[in-house]
């Protein structure tokens, strides 16, 4: 706290940051990358004129890089970006600022073939697996989708062969393939969705809570085999959740994101029971454990307030306002990734040092 | 601390889950399944039956009329219904049952070509502004309201002044009349449906925009505008009696019910069979195309039909 180490520094350890080159080069180590990535949506009002009247800013400067063969975990609150985040990083959300690397090559300003390519490469399992599969297509429609775009077997026998290989990879029965998604209950539909996301077969799978909807018995089911998946296929997971018991247990790192930013990320042991963010900290206080006399013990960190709108986020440290720890320096200095406590692990708070951008008077003024 | 280990399932998937669903019966085609359920609705299924008789008889006209529509037979003038003429005869002597069942294949190739062309083009055009939004949505929807905001009848009337009169020119004239309103229902139905997360999946394994309408957008918007279209029959029927009825439709001699209703006005108080049996047959043909429907619309709405088949999921 009393030593402040200078930008220079920080950046000499590797920590990510806007002014940092991308990293993600093709056969690197990091297969996904992001670099100050921005999604902002004008906030409209009155329908005739459209008139924009604010920011909405759903992810505002995220730097995060997504290494081959782990499984990312990714948890914050309702609404701090994270899905906006996965959205963002396969481009089904538009990014409005910074840049994403996948494989070495920025998708930002990939044309429609490039971003078709991308599509094959890296795949979604969604939250509501009630919703996100057509119900006027059977599973086979659904699950050779994929394979149909993508040329990727030519005639009805071999996607037929294919479907069925890619259900029994999931744990259906192949004999399901020609029913409707309404005959399926929540984690057997979810599977036919863990099925489309890999009938790619893609490096990287963003699961977007995909098991936030399932009943609990499920969840341990869905969370076990995209485990095996991701061993047996060498995938790359990125798995968000605000589940942080369920990301504890599948993740080799864990990111966590609070309105629009990733304030710490690192192994998931270090962030997932030592973490250096008075958010994380808070967080995971919250947790309950699985044993009667720590959970009696179990402290808990109670925030003040509500989480600020993203329409109006707090100059500096968008912490600032629920911090415990707030002290001088956090309403004038955007604080930076810097490495703290355990190898790998990063932090965006001024206890480990003054580092970050100051705030310009305008953005002050901007933020009242 | 990574949490505490959880069994295993993969390799032996519970009956819970990843089994095969209980109901282990061959999966049936939706329109059958609707079909089905249509079947079981008595009013939609006594309107359909119905339609389908209208429709026969329309397709069947020649050799179902009794005698040549326009055969005139002075003699035989305002016969009123007797077994040789079982609905009478007009001031011209010709069997108004002939006429009738001849009127039948006027009016309905009017009516069908007319919501056809206005379901093609409106269908398109909804489907094009509600799920491309912004510009295509105003340019496209501002015209539809202009289109809308001229009188049905007078828009119909200036069509047909233009063009001249004639079967093909009254169903145009029709056509153009309902084009906003199967643009509204269509836009409606897909500005739900584009939000939907499958169809958000579909992209995400890298569907094609015309891919995801095709295969996506349009099947699950089509409910409503399935219903609208037997609705817009009933009034295509009826609109297609009104501009006959003001002379700009069917010319004479050829029957079509709202020239035979517009002929029959002058002999009223004389000859009541005149106007009474087309009236009889454009009031059956509309009420059938109203009930079936709203028998659609009972059908086709996705948490009835789970009521109905008892298959909750």
């Amino acid at each position: 706290m009393t030593d402040l180490p200078q930008g220079p520094t920080a950046h000499a350890r590797g920590a990510p940051d806007s002014g940092v080159p991308a990293s993600g080069v093709p056969g690197s180590d990091v297969l996904v990358s992001a670099r100050g990535l921005e999604v902002h949506f004008p906030v409209r009002s009155g329908s005739a004129l459209r008139r924009t009247t604010g920011l909405l800013r759903a992810v505002d400067g995220v730097d995060l890089d997504i290494h081959r063969g782990e499984t990312l975990g990714l948890v914050g609150e309702s609404g701090c970006g994270k899905s906006t985040l996965g959205n963002a990083l396969l481009r089904l959300v538009e990014p409005t600022g910074g840049t994403v690397t996948f494989d070495g090559t920025d998708v930002t300003g990939l044309g429609r073939r490039g971003l078709r390519d991308l599509r094959r490469r890296a795949g979604m399992v969604f939250q509501d697996p009630f919703a996100s599969l057509d119900p006027r297509r059977t599973v086979r429609q659904t699950v050779s989708e994929p394979l149909e775009v993508h040329g990727l077997r030519s005639g009805r026998q071999e996607r037929s062969a294919r479907v069925a290989e890619l259900l029994e990879l999931v744990g259906l029965d192949p004999a399901v393939a020609d029913r409707y998604p309404h005959e399926f209950s929540g984690g057997q539909r979810q599977r036919v969705g863990i099925a489309r996301a890999l009938a790619g077969e893609p490096d990287f799978l963003v699961c977007d809570e995909a098991i936030a909807s399932l009943d609990v018995s499920v969840q341990a089911q869905v969370l076990n085999l995209l485990r095996r998946l991701q061993r047996q296929l060498g995938l790359t997971l990125l798995f968000i959740s605000h589940d942080l018991s369920a990301v504890r247990h599948v993740s080799d790192r864990i990111a966590v994101m609070y309105l629009g930013r990733v304030v710490e990320v690192g192994p998931a042991a270090a962030v997932g029971s030592e973490p250096e963010m008075p958010y994380t900290q808070a967080l995971l206080s919250a947790v309950p454990v699985p044993h009667p006399a720590l959970e009696r013990a179990r402290q808990r960190i109670v925030l003040g307030g509500d989480v600020p709108s993203p329409a109006n986020v707090p100059s500096g440290c968008r912490f600032r306002t629920r911090c415990p720890y707030v002290f001088e320096p956090c309403p004038d200095v955007d604080p930076a990734l810097q490495p703290v406590g355990a190898p790998g692990q990063l932090a965006a708070c001024h206890l480990h040092g003054v580092v970050g951008r100051p705030v310009q008077r305008e953005d002050a003024v901007a933020a009242e | 601390m990574t949490g505490a280990p959880l069994p295993e399932p993969a390799a032996s998937p519970t009956a819970t889950d990843a089994g095969v669903p209980s109901t282990a019966r061959p999966p049936r085609p939706r329109w059958r399944q609707t079909l089905g359920l249509l079947a079981r609705n008595p009013t939609a299924a006594v309107a359909a039956t119905v339609l389908l008789l209208i429709v026969l008889m329309a397709v069947f006209d020649e050799s179902l009329a009794p005698s040549g529509p326009n055969e005139i037979a002075v003699e035989d003038r305002l016969q009123p219904p007797s077994p040789a003429h079982p609905f009478g005869t007009d001031d011209l002597g010709r069997d108004i049952l002939s006429r009738v069942v001849l009127g039948a294949a006027v009016s309905l190739r009017v009516g069908f070509l007319a919501v056809a062309f206005a379901l093609v083009v409106g269908a398109l055009i909804g489907l094009l502004a509600g799920y491309y939004g912004r510009w295509v949505d105003d340019v496209l929807m501002r015209f539809m309201d202009v289109l809308f905001a001229f009188p049905a009848v007078l828009l119909a009337i200036a069509v047909l002044a233009v063009r001249g009169p004639g079967a093909g020119n009254t169903a145009l004239a029709i056509g153009i009349v309902y084009i906003p309103v199967f643009a509204r229902v269509t836009r409606a139905s897909v500005l739900g449906v584009r939000e939907e997360v499958y169809v958000r999946a579909s992209r995400s394994v890298g569907a094609s925009d015309f891919r995801l309408l095709t295969r996506h957008v349009l099947p699950n918007a089509a409910p409503p505008i399935i219903v609208q279209t037997s609705i817009s029959l009933a009034f295509a029927v009826l609109a297609e009696a009104a501009l006959s009825f003001l002379g700009l439709g069917t010319q004479p001699p050829n029957p079509s019910w709202g020239l035979m209703l517009a002929e029959g006005r002058g002999f009223i108080d004389l000859a009541w069979w005149l106007a009474f049996f087309p009236g009889m047959a454009i009031f059956l043909t509309v009420l059938c195309f109203n009930l079936l429907g709203d028998g659609l619309r009972d059908v086709l709405d996705p948490r009835q039909r789970t009521l109905m088949a008892g298959s909750g999921r």
